[in-house]
């Protein structure tokens, strides 16, 4: 209570403030009244939408009349009685159950509303991990992960978060407090111009322009991030915005008209494709980050397997297909395995569902799959054609046009040799790693023990840099939603917040046996530790294991290769210790550099029920390969630095 | 080969606290598997636009000049987001129209750009793509388009530039002793012309409007006008018909 101390020129203040303390009593209404939508194992959030509203309405009709604010609140209802409120009703109405944030001036009309929600407010350390948080919240949960952050830095400082959601295209709502409306341009207190700074990194933005329609501009720009190709919407909210009245109650929440795609690819196209697939000899299926976002794992899957169709994956599409499968040639790319590259390189038939073909996967675009007939499957027609040229593009949704694939492929392609060329590869080219006794404990190691360790429905989050790579190499995944990463913006510090938002959605679902393990770098781990307060304050059970080389790792890497060994502002003279670090926030840790001592602490930080932080000093000089340097064939990855 | 005992010219002397890294994973493992110049590669290219090569028709698509027309919602910043999506995709826009259409609250944009196919093609998309866009589309290159100059000229000679404005069907805005503006509108080639013209007075200052256009006869530019008929006046009531004259906002 004490934050509503700020000066302030706006009589509304008063009311918000006495109608927030009076809700307090009735603070179990709403919160029952979500339960009982969440346990309900297949309620969709449009029942819950549906019925709300229809409450509030009678409630409000019989009693607001009669001039009785105080007494519609003491019911429980929620019409209502200010922008702020309206904010909040309609992200209630759109079944947000969880949203993160940080206070400031602007925005606490907006966290007043919250006081008396049944959304869940988590605070972050700083608003970059608020992004972070709720956009891998909506990762694993498949719905749109929601932030708060005040103006001017509290906006600006979102800032990162929501590039990283617009790249790997992620559904995220972020609403931004702002100056009173009066004051905006005039270079006010803390005001920056939000709208502008974020229009090139959100699907669309929007300047909420009145108080009776701000709750409707939520409601839309939540949907809107989940329509077609999922995105980053934001939200401006001038302050007298959200503290001026209403009765308005917002409407569902719904996308923009003609925002809605049409899932089905047109069917002469599908056709066309289903006979250029049968027709091949050297078909490959390569499944992106679309195919997660779409839910259409199980299509993937029988498709490839049902036509022996072998398969690699994008990096934000691990887990679509499972790399233990034999058809499973892992993801390709950069770092991906040199048996996904060769495939690539050799393919006679690409089916691409739901990718944008990023230069870290297609390396030289001239000697990317370059005998390949392009199927290419996306939500986006801007995706079609934009780095690699569709012979049959095929705009829908990825599980809608993989069935309509299933059934206009009659005989599968003739693949037996192409199937048993990629299993030699796999067999020239395998994942392994050398652990001379001289040298230092191996990061892969590390990866390989805590996959080990753990089911299949771990979830695994990361920072940036060489310790991302490893843990994307050496752990097998099987299941889509497991693995959460920063892959288009390449965010350092991506991983400990987004642990915090991962572990919050699958205590959400009632997983919470389920485990988050959050592999960082020492570089990355530094970016953003401050959230690991948040880990300890909300008492989330997540293991953090740093692969800690006392460098920037990649960069180190690169500077190795291809800056004549001059290590400059890679290498760290110093570095906190982790373990002792993890303990004044009040985590429990750890110091692993040998390898007799991982398996047992990780088992002990697995069973640990809170948050730890294991610091793995691991080899220094350890690389990461196979690598395709940037712009490079894939099908010319180097196995160690002198072949690049 | 740079193995760590090698001696590297370019290296700083690492100094006490400073790790070799270098070459450290070349001389202990690396991975398994034949080198990349034992590797079988394909023989097939794309071209710089992702396009498989095909060997009969070797050709990468060359820049053209195209028209682009969009309806979109006149709403604070669209402007704003349309300039900045052309210009952080490195779209090469020639000119840009903004006016009021047959329809309350909408607008159209008229762009002219030089791009080759995929790249009109990406404009188009990604144009589409914003909320406020409502419809895009290319113009056929036998649409009608037009633009309008205002030219200030020396007033030296006032009869003969009143001469060449009357061949150029032009219009006198502003005559003084020292100058003369003059309005002309019509398609690029003829403002070329004109100004080419105007030039033996001393050009000083121009004033050009880019081109807007529509398609010819009933072919529909792109879909969200609202036709009227005859006597009724459209929901906008304003539309001089001619370029964009309004003055366009854009907070």
């Amino acid at each position: 209570m004490t934050t509503r101390d700020e000066p302030t020129d706006h009589d509304e203040t008063a009311d918000a403030t006495g109608s927030a303390d009076d809700e307090e009593s009735t603070r179990t209404a709403p919160t029952d009244a979500m339960t009982e939508t969440a346990t309900g194992a297949d309620a969709t959030t449009d029942d819950g939408a549906a019925e709300a509203p229809a409450t509030d309405g009678g409630t409000a009709a019989a009693e607001t009349d009669a001039g009785a604010e105080e007494a519609t609140e003491a019911a429980g209802t929620r019409t209502p009685t200010t922008g702020a409120e309206s904010v909040i009703a309609a992200l209630e109405a759109a079944g947000a159950e969880t949203a993160f944030g940080v206070q400031g001036g602007a925005i606490m009309p907006v966290y007043d509303a919250l006081y008396a929600s049944s959304v869940h407010h988590v605070t972050m350390a700083h608003e970059q991990g608020a992004a972070h948080a709720a956009d891998a919240y909506g990762v694993v949960s498949g719905e749109t992960g929601v932030c708060l952050a005040t103006s001017g830095p509290g906006a600006t400082n979102l800032v990162t978060g929501i590039a990283d959601a617009s790249m790997d295209s992620d559904a995220l709502l972020a609403l931004t407090g702002q100056v009173p409306t009066e004051l905006v341009g005039n270079d006010a207190f803390q005001e920056t111009d939000t709208i502008g700074v974020t229009a090139p990194i959100t699907k669309h933005n929007y300047f909420a322009s009145g108080t009776d329609t701000v709750g409707d501009t939520v409601g839309e720009a939540f949907a809107y991030a989940e329509t077609g190709r999922p995105g980053p919407t934001l939200v401006d909210l001038p302050k007298d915005v959200t503290l001026g009245e209403t009765d308005q109650t917002p409407k569902p929440p719904e996308p923009p008209a003609g925002a809605e795609v049409d899932p089905e690819a047109e069917p002469d196209a599908v056709e066309r494709a289903a006979r250029v697939i049968e027709e091949s000899e050297r078909p490959l299926c390569l499944f992106g980050g679309g195919v997660i976002k779409s839910g259409a794992s199980d299509q993937a899957r029988r498709f490839a397997r049902d036509h022996g169709i072998p398969v690699t994956t994008t990096m934000p599409g691990i887990g679509s297909f499972p790399e233990d499968d034999p058809l499973a040639l892992s993801w390709a790319g950069m770092h991906g395995t040199g048996y996904a590259n060769m495939a690539i390189t050799h393919t006679d038939c690409l089916i691409a569902v739901g990718t944008r073909f990023d230069d870290r996967l297609t390396g030289g675009i001239e000697t990317f799959a370059p005998e390949a007939e392009v199927i290419h499957i996306d939500i986006d027609p801007a995706e079609i054609s934009k780095n690699v040229h569709a012979d049959h593009p095929l705009i829908g949704d990825a599980g809608t046009v993989l069935e309509q694939l299933l059934a206009a492929v009659d005989d599968g392609p003739d693949a037996e040799a192409w199937r048993e060329q990629c299993a030699d590869w796999k067999e020239e080219y395998p994942m392994t790693y050398a652990m001379p006794e001289d040298e230092p404990l191996k990061p892969q190691f590390v990866v390989e023990a805590f996959d080990e360790a753990t089911g299949d429905d771990a979830i695994v989050t990361t920072g940036v840099g060489q310790h991302q790579m490893w843990a994307a190499q050496f752990w097998t995944y099987t299941e889509p939603r497991t693995w959460v990463s920063s892959h288009g913006l390449g965010t350092m510090g991506y991983g400990v917040p987004a642990a915090v938002g991962a572990r919050l959605a699958a205590d959400n679902a009632g997983e919470t046996d389920r485990d988050v393990v959050c592999f960082d770098g020492d570089g990355s781990f530094l970016m953003t530790i401050q959230e690991l307060s948040v880990a300890v304050r909300e008492d989330l059970d997540i293991t953090f294991a740093v692969l800690n080389n006392e460098y920037i790792g990649m960069v180190r890497q690169w500077q190795d290769a291809f800056f004549e060994g001059r290590h400059m502002a890679s290498e760290y003279e110093w570095m906190p210790e982790f373990d002792k670090l993890a303990e004044a926030f009040g985590a429990k840790g750890w110091a692993v550099s040998e390898y007799d001592a991982v398996a047992d602490t990780i088992e002990a930080a697995l069973a640990y029920d809170g948050p730890s932080v294991i610091d793995f000093r691991i080899d220094p000089a350890e690389n990461v390969y196979p690598m395709v340097p940037s712009g490079g064939a894939n099908g010319k990855f180097a196995l160690s630095e002198e072949q690049l | 080969m740079s193995g760590a005992d090698d001696p590297t010219p370019n290296k700083p002397d690492p100094g006490s606290t400073h790790r070799d890294t270098r070459g450290k994973n070349a001389d202990r493992s690396g991975m398994p598997g034949p080198a990349p110049e034992d590797r079988p590669h394909p023989e097939g290219r794309r071209n710089s636009q992702g396009i498989r090569i095909d060997p009969a028709v070797e050709a990468e698509h060359q820049p053209r000049r195209a028209t682009i027309s969009a309806l979109v919602e006149d709403e604070p910043g669209v402007l704003s987001r349309v300039s900045g999506l052309v210009s952080r995709r490195q779209f090469n826009i020639e000119s840009l129209t903004v006016g009021p259409t047959t329809v309350e609250g909408h607008s159209r944009i008229t762009m002219v750009v030089e791009e080759s196919d995929p790249g009109i093609d990406q404009i188009e998309k990604q144009l589409a793509k914003l909320k406020p866009v409502i419809s895009v589309g290319e113009l056929h290159d036998d649409a009608v388009s037009a633009e309008l100059v205002l030219l200030k000229v020396r007033g030296d000679e006032p009869d003969k530039v009143h001469a060449i404005t009357e061949m150029y069907d032009g219009q006198t805005l502003d005559a003084g002793p020292r100058t003369i503006t003059v309005q002309l509108t019509g398609d690029e080639r003829k403002i070329d012309d004109a100004i080419d013209a105007f030039e033996q007075f001393g050009i000083i200052e121009i004033a050009r409007t880019g081109q807007t256009a529509l398609s010819r006869g009933d072919t529909q530019t792109v879909p969200g006008e609202e036709p009227g008929t005859s006597g009724e006046p459209t929901s906008h009531a304003t539309g001089s018909g001619e370029t964009t004259q309004q003055p366009y906002r854009d907070p």
